[in-house]
């Protein structure tokens, strides 16, 4: 056997093309641990909110004839139908928004496209959820035209006052 | 995909081996003569013992010497010559050509997601460098090394048996559509062998795995499409794996 030294430098080991590493971007926060999990939750109960929303709005009654502002704004007079909708609204649309943002993460390869996208996803997102919110809690279900007189097609309750 | 090979007795003394002619069409990257890549063709005459490996061996011998492909033992076990055949990733040298449908061209390309250095190519680094980082080798007590052995019970292997088996072909990495668009996602691989450490019960560096693969290009980048467990050729269930580590990471947070 030769004595020979032999200095062969290890591939791979240590010495790493920085090209190759990773861009680490601060792994310590569990955001899409809790972005996976949210996902996860949402989809089932979105289900059951929408089909249900469904039913009542388009096969209880008159069906899909009945449906008017007044059912709606009958709807809305009672709370159960308000936490409901809120629900649904906050759901679905966060739920979306996180969806459609890896959408565009996926198919967008330039950074100003992805931020580009993103804000106005997010733009969108929130502008949407505040106005329902808004309208769920503040809706007039009682609207009166210029002359005093209730709108056609308003709920019954509103006539007996 | 596949087809059955029907036999046909056209050859008399029995033990023959039935021949047939085969279209390769494969997808060239020569970047010293083209700078983009193309299709090249050659039909060629091949047994129904032989692999697409062998079909890609006679072009190379006796056809034309510049193609080139990675391989080593070519017995499915090295992990080198993982490709795309017929749009799936597969290794050439498990893939008989009598299972294909040989009456079409068979598309031979380089694996997906990963850049491609000349032909079937591919530069791996980005591949290792995320298997590099999930720390895939023991992390044990100190104290008691190397005195005895570290025993460990039937069952407590078998919670990451199915984990060991990866031969690091890069197939299922490089067929997983979210390690396309997003060249940081650490992929299917890294994560099967961080379960086979996160599940074996002598490792004491689980945490710092988890911690690894909770990172926003972890385990929350899968999609649970399969495209990785349709492509593994060792058979592990790795979307199955991927969906173990995943509720091991939320059992430790939540």
């Amino acid at each position: 056997m030769s004595s020979q030294q032999l200095n062969i430098a290890a591939p791979r080991s240590g010495d790493i093309d920085p090209k190759y590493l990773r861009q680490s971007a601060s792994s310590s926060s569990n955001r899409e641990m809790f972005k996976w999990v949210f996902m996860r939750i949402s989809g089932p109960i979105l289900l059951v909110l929408i089909f249900v929303h469904l039913f009542s709005n388009l096969m209880v009654g008159d069906g899909v004839h009945g449906l008017n502002f007044g059912l709606v704004a009958g709807k809305w007079a009672s709370p159960l139908w308000q936490i409901w909708d809120l629900t649904m609204l906050w759901l679905a649309m966060i739920h979306g928004t996180i969806g459609v943002g890896t959408i565009i993460d996926d198919y967008t390869s330039k950074d100003r496209t992805r931020v580009g996208f993103k804000v106005a996803l997010y733009l969108a997102s929130v502008a949407i959820i505040v106005l329902g919110t808004l309208v769920i809690f503040t809706f007039e279900p009682c609207m009166t035209d210029a002359a005093g007189n209730l709108m056609d097609n308003s709920p019954s309750f509103c006539f007996n006052q | 995909m596949t087809t059955t090979f029907e036999p046909t007795s056209t050859t008399d003394d029995a033990g023959a081996v039935d021949s047939f002619t085969v279209t390769m069409q494969v997808r060239r990257y020569q970047p010293e003569f083209h700078e983009e890549g193309y299709w090249e063709s050659w039909t060629v005459e091949m047994h129904g013992t032989d692999r697409v490996l062998d079909a890609l061996h006679k072009i190379k011998w006796e056809l034309d010497g510049s193609l080139t492909f990675r391989r080593s033992c070519a017995h499915g076990i090295c992990g080198s010559d993982a490709m795309r055949i017929n749009g799936v990733n597969r290794l050439a040298c498990k893939v008989l050509l009598k299972d294909l449908d040989t009456s079409k061209p068979i598309t031979v390309e380089a694996i997906k997601g990963l850049p491609v250095e000349k032909d079937m190519i591919v530069d791996m680094e980005p591949f290792f460098q995320s298997y590099r980082e999930i720390m895939p080798f023991l992390i044990a007590d100190e104290s008691q090394e190397p005195t005895r052995e570290r025993l460990q019970s039937a069952e407590a292997r078998e919670a990451f048996d199915d984990t060991t088996k990866c031969i690091l072909c890069a197939a299922c990495t490089s067929s997983c559509p979210v390690f396309w668009t997003d060249g940081q996602y650490f992929g299917p691989a890294a994560i099967v062998n961080a379960h086979r450490f996160i599940f074996d019960d002598r490792d004491e560096g689980g945490d710092m795995r988890l911690e690894v693969l909770n990172d926003k290009e972890g385990v929350w980048r899968c999609r649970t499409t399969f495209n990785c467990t349709d492509a593994c050729p060792r058979g592990i269930q790795v979307t199955k794996a991927i969906a173990e580590v995943k509720q091991a990471i939320l059992a430790r947070n939540i």
